[in-house]
């Protein structure tokens, strides 16, 4: 039943007429306490007072009062949960795959960053300027077998230059971009390397023929090798440095003597470009400048045959 | 049958000629990056062999012969080789089969396939040829052999190319 249809309907216009009136006091009553809070000091000081007095009590019972709202929050939160268990579900295991994506990641950084500190150890004996690089693309078929390193002129490579892997000699560089590099290998159909065998000093070409094992052809020397004989560079014709890993000896299927390439023994992703021009720069510049002799007419005691080196 | 111009509606040279082609470029690319797949590389096929062969089969026509110059110049640039090595390979693959094609038509699959290997073998000699009179040395009968199997393996590609442009155009079917 409404106020307008029972015995108190005709009451509207005083109860409206008086809720306008509290509300004029009540405005004038909050402008009077607004006015008065900027007055003298003293009046200032007590406000304070008043007011950190007020947050004293009020602390405590706001604690108490908002217990039970945590603890009615933390029951809804656990319903909440136990309801939308399964959403939570799908989102770790949404969260769990990026982490496993992350963790293989992960291990893939892991695993290249151990590959660089395995590359980082390959040195020459004497030591030669060396560029890494990592290879891009490949030709394996029967008519080439390169790689395309992703390192090039900008770096310094140059066209011959000797490359190694991990474990032992890979091929040479054959085309040279500014930013990327053909490298040849050993097993190419066209690759020639001059080795040698340690064991017995005897000389080879290496011929590759697009098979796993290169031949060893023009080997000179007397029994000059067996089975398990070490296989290095010679360093002959001044393309490769002398002594760099090649490889070992095995007999082929043919008959023939074949090398079993150290290279094979890991992927050949990253590889050392060795700046290698020729044999005078792995001596100090200026040992091999010639020298001024002495004059075949001098008495002097103090001439020498050696003298001091001519600066180029 | 009456020659109109509806029958005789040409194809067109970017479906049958630059799509095939943009695979095999791309197809060739993938198959070179340094992927391992249990230790093993990925097998290298020559698969511009199969447009070769596809596109002989299909009908007679001016541009295949200049897009496989394009393509094996491509193949050269890919794998290192001498520039004009692979297009003479696949110009020797695409040859014969044009001259033989008016025998093709109606042949079985597996006769197709027989005949696709041969002609894979036969570019793949050509290779070997060229590659021993340039270098003295024949390359590994086992590597070739890999090669050929691995091209020979692409055949199907090569037949549901000739299926869907083959009778494309009446005038050579």
């Amino acid at each position: 039943m409404s106020l307008r249809e029972g015995p108190f309907g005709e009451f509207r216009a005083p109860l409206a007429w008086t809720a306008t009136a509290a509300l004029v006091v009540a405005v004038v009553v909050a402008a009077a306490l607004l006015l008065g809070s900027r007055g003298r000091a003293g009046d200032r000081r007590s406000h304070a007072a008043w007011r950190t007095a007020a947050n004293a009590i009020a602390e405590p019972v706001g604690a108490l009062l908002s217990a039970p709202v945590g603890w009615a929050g933390g029951g809804a939160d656990a319903v909440a949960n136990y309801i939308l268990a399964g959403r939570q579900n799908a989102d770790l295991k949404r969260q769990l795959a990026l982490a496993a994506a992350w963790k293989d990641t992960a291990l893939a950084l892991r695993a290249e960053n151990a590959r660089y500190r395995a590359m980082m150890g390959v040195r020459t004996d004497p030591p030669i300027p060396m560029v890494l690089g990592r290879t891009v693309l490949e030709a394996r078929g029967p008519f080439a077998d390169t790689r395309l390193a992703d390192v090039g002129s900008e770096r310094g490579v140059i066209e011959g230059a000797p490359v190694l892997g991990e474990h032992g000699l890979v091929g040479r560089v054959v085309g040279v971009a500014p930013n990327a590099s053909r490298i040849l290998l050993l097993t190419d159909v066209e690759s020639r390397t001059p080795v040698m065998v340690v064991r017995t000093n005897a000389r080879a070409i290496l011929t590759g023929d697009g098979g796993p094992n290169p031949e060893l052809d023009y080997v000179r020397a007397h029994d000059p090798l067996r089975q398990g004989d070490r296989v290095m560079t010679s360093g002959d014709g001044g393309v490769y440095p002398r002594g760099l890993p090649v490889g070992v000896a095995v007999k082929g299927l043919d008959g023939a003597w074949r090398v079993a390439l150290d290279c094979d023994a890991g992927p050949i992703d990253f590889v050392q470009i060795l700046l290698f021009r020729d044999f005078s720069q792995l001596v100090p510049a200026g040992a091999l400048a010639p020298r001024e002799l002495p004059s075949a007419m001098t008495e002097e005691p103090s001439a020498t045959l050696i003298g001091p080196a001519v600066k180029p | 049958m009456t020659i109109t111009p509806e029958t005789t509606r040409r194809l067109n040279p970017v479906l049958w000629l630059g799509v095939p082609a943009a695979i095999c470029v791309v197809a060739s690319v993938v198959l070179a990056l340094p992927i391992r797949i249990l230790g093993l590389p990925l097998p290298e096929p020559v698969v511009a062999l199969v447009p070769a062969f596809a596109w002989a089969v299909i009908r007679p026509s001016v541009l295949p012969p200049f897009v496989l110059i394009i393509l094996g110049l491509f193949l050269d640039l890919l794998w290192g080789d001498r520039p004009g090595f692979w297009p003479v390979c696949l110009l020797c693959a695409y040859a014969p089969v044009l001259a033989i094609r008016p025998i093709l038509s109606g042949q079985e699959a597996w006769a197709l396939w027989i005949l696709y290997g041969a002609v894979a073998a036969l570019a793949l000699l050509v290779g070997v040829v060229l590659t021993a009179l340039r270098t003295g040395a024949a390359p590994a009968f086992l590597g070739v052999f890999w090669q050929w199997l691995a091209t020979a393996a692409l055949f199907p590609f090569a037949h549901r190319l000739i299926a869907r442009y083959e009778d494309a155009d009446v005038r050579f079917r």
